[in-house]
């Protein structure tokens, strides 16, 4: 999918995505020489096209993360299907390089946004701990609160979690 | 000729407005990042997949022949002969592969780098839907419930995906997948996995099930699949003492009716109650003990192990 201004005859870029919670999306895209901007709206039905094959329009924002459209989108799951992976080691340590699963390091999380992190279902919650500690860690922020929690919702559009 | 909204005679804006660029025309990735995606997707499931010795598809297009079974017993003999096998079971609307190998109860363990699937009998990973429901649950997806026919065959077709790339398999000598009912969806593992090392046709030797194999056997040529093999299931009932095979079936004998599809012949699989049984249990006993269906498992085993990427097939 490409949008060209017409007038300047350029590639428009994508600049914005807003999931408002209803469905819709709005992905913004503006033109590098004009700077004219134009939002390409999708319904419910739309949007629910493009999320099925697993990407996110304009790029994704975080790693997709396994099972990640089965587990969002499957209804009345089994909630003790998945077991938190323990990591072994770290990277570089002797017996790392192992293929078992570790949280992005160097990311801890406060008391209240564990706590937060709890209510969340069990069969999708090591996935979404993995991506609120990979956008807090593409940030820089050493500590995973609440209101870190409340923007990678708004940055990330992770309705539900 | 283009089309423009707007009331006849408004055009004059267009014709002034000079022809936009086509598509093909606009060197560059897309802005939508849609299709690089789906193909960073696909290097994944190539990624994934490259730990696999053979990947072995078993498919019939009809279904009720018993494909489920086949697989379940088939990675059994397999993983009894030493190998390691793993089976992802892509009947995601009616699952059976965690009932038969006996993963009811087990969990998935879920980390950065994949998904791991617990083992089974035999020690034998697996995926299926039957973990990821609750018990007694139809398999349905959340969306809007209105036009669902436009986007649930793509969140399947992503579901699919998902068991294939995304589960931690490791070194695995075989991965079976089970293929549901229904030519189209041979069709779509296909376009997930475009050669499978070996695929299998499962039928029964009736003229209704060998007439929907027939049409998924064109399908498979047409994708020039390499290796494809007929087997064919309840070829007769083996009852309790291992006296003679008894016909289930009228019509055309087994032979003839791999000769009229054109494929080679595998297995032929009779029917015995207590060999289903013992599978519906979660006990599945492949090769074990001299039966015919034992007999049968047996050297259709043989035929996998010397066939593209099996463990015996030559360089």
């Amino acid at each position: 999918m490409k949008f060209l201004c017409l007038e300047c005859d350029e590639v428009m870029a994508f600049a914005e995505r807003d999931l408002p919670g209803d469905g819709t999306l709005t992905a913004i895209f503006t033109c590098g020489a004009c700077g004219r901007e134009m939002a390409l709206l999708t319904n419910p039905m739309e949007t629910r096209l493009v999320t099925s094959l697993g990407v996110e329009i304009g790029g994704r924002t975080v790693p997709e993360q396994p099972f990640q459209q089965t587990r969002t989108n499957l209804d009345e799951p089994r909630e003790d299907a998945f077991a938190e992976m323990v990591p072994r080691t770290e990277p570089g340590e002797a017996g790392g390089g192992d293929t078992l699963a570790r949280p992005p390091s160097g990311v801890t999380w406060s008391a209240e946004a564990t706590e937060r992190l709890g209510r969340v279902p069990t069969f999708v919650r090591g996935m979404v701990k993995r991506i609120y500690a990979e956008y807090a860690r593409e940030r820089d922020i050493g500590l995973v609160t609440p209101d870190v929690m409340d923007r990678a919702r708004n940055d990330l559009g992770l309705e539900g979690m | 000729m283009r089309e423009a909204n707007g009331p006849a005679g408004a055009g004059s804006d267009d014709a002034r407005r000079k022809k936009p660029r086509r598509y093909a025309d606009v060197a560059g990735p897309t802005v939508s990042g849609i299709l690089e995606q789906v193909n960073q997707q696909r290097e994944r499931l190539e990624a994934r997949l490259a730990s696999v010795g053979a990947v072995v598809a078993v498919a019939s297009g009809k279904g009720g022949v018993g494909k489920s079974a086949v697989t379940a017993n088939l990675a059994v003999t397999l993983a009894r002969r030493g190998a390691r096998v793993g089976v992802v079971d892509a009947d995601l609307n009616g699952p059976s592969q965690g009932h038969m190998l006996g993963l009811l109860g087990k969990r998935l363990g879920d980390g950065a780098d994949g998904v791991e699937p617990p083992e089974g009998v035999a020690g034998i990973r697996a995926v299926s839907t039957e973990l990821l429901l609750a018990e007694g649950m139809p398999v349905r997806w959340r969306g809007p419930q209105t036009d669902r026919f436009v986007w649930q065959g793509i969140t399947e077709a992503t579901a699919l995906r998902e068991f294939l790339s995304d589960v931690v398999w490791g070194e695995l000598d075989y991965l079976l997948v089970d293929i549901p009912p229904g030519t189209d969806k041979i069709g779509r593992f296909l376009d997930l996995v475009p050669a499978p090392d070996q695929l299998l046709m499962v039928t029964v030797p009736s003229r209704v099930a060998s007439a929907v194999v027939r049409r998924s056997a064109a399908e498979v040529r047409e994708a020039r699949v390499a290796c494809v093999a007929l087997v064919v299931n309840m070829s007769g009932y083996a009852g309790e003492g291992g006296g003679a095979t008894l016909p289930l079936f009228s019509g055309a004998g087994v032979a003839d009716l791999a000769r009229s599809l054109d494929l080679d012949l595998w297995a032929e699989i009779p029917f015995d109650p207590v060999f289903g049984e013992a599978t519906d249990r979660g006990e599945p006993p492949g090769a074990d003990g001299s039966s015919a269906v034992a007999r049968a498992l047996h050297d259709l085993a043989e035929r996998v192990e010397h066939a593209p990427g099996g463990r015996k097939a030559k360089p």
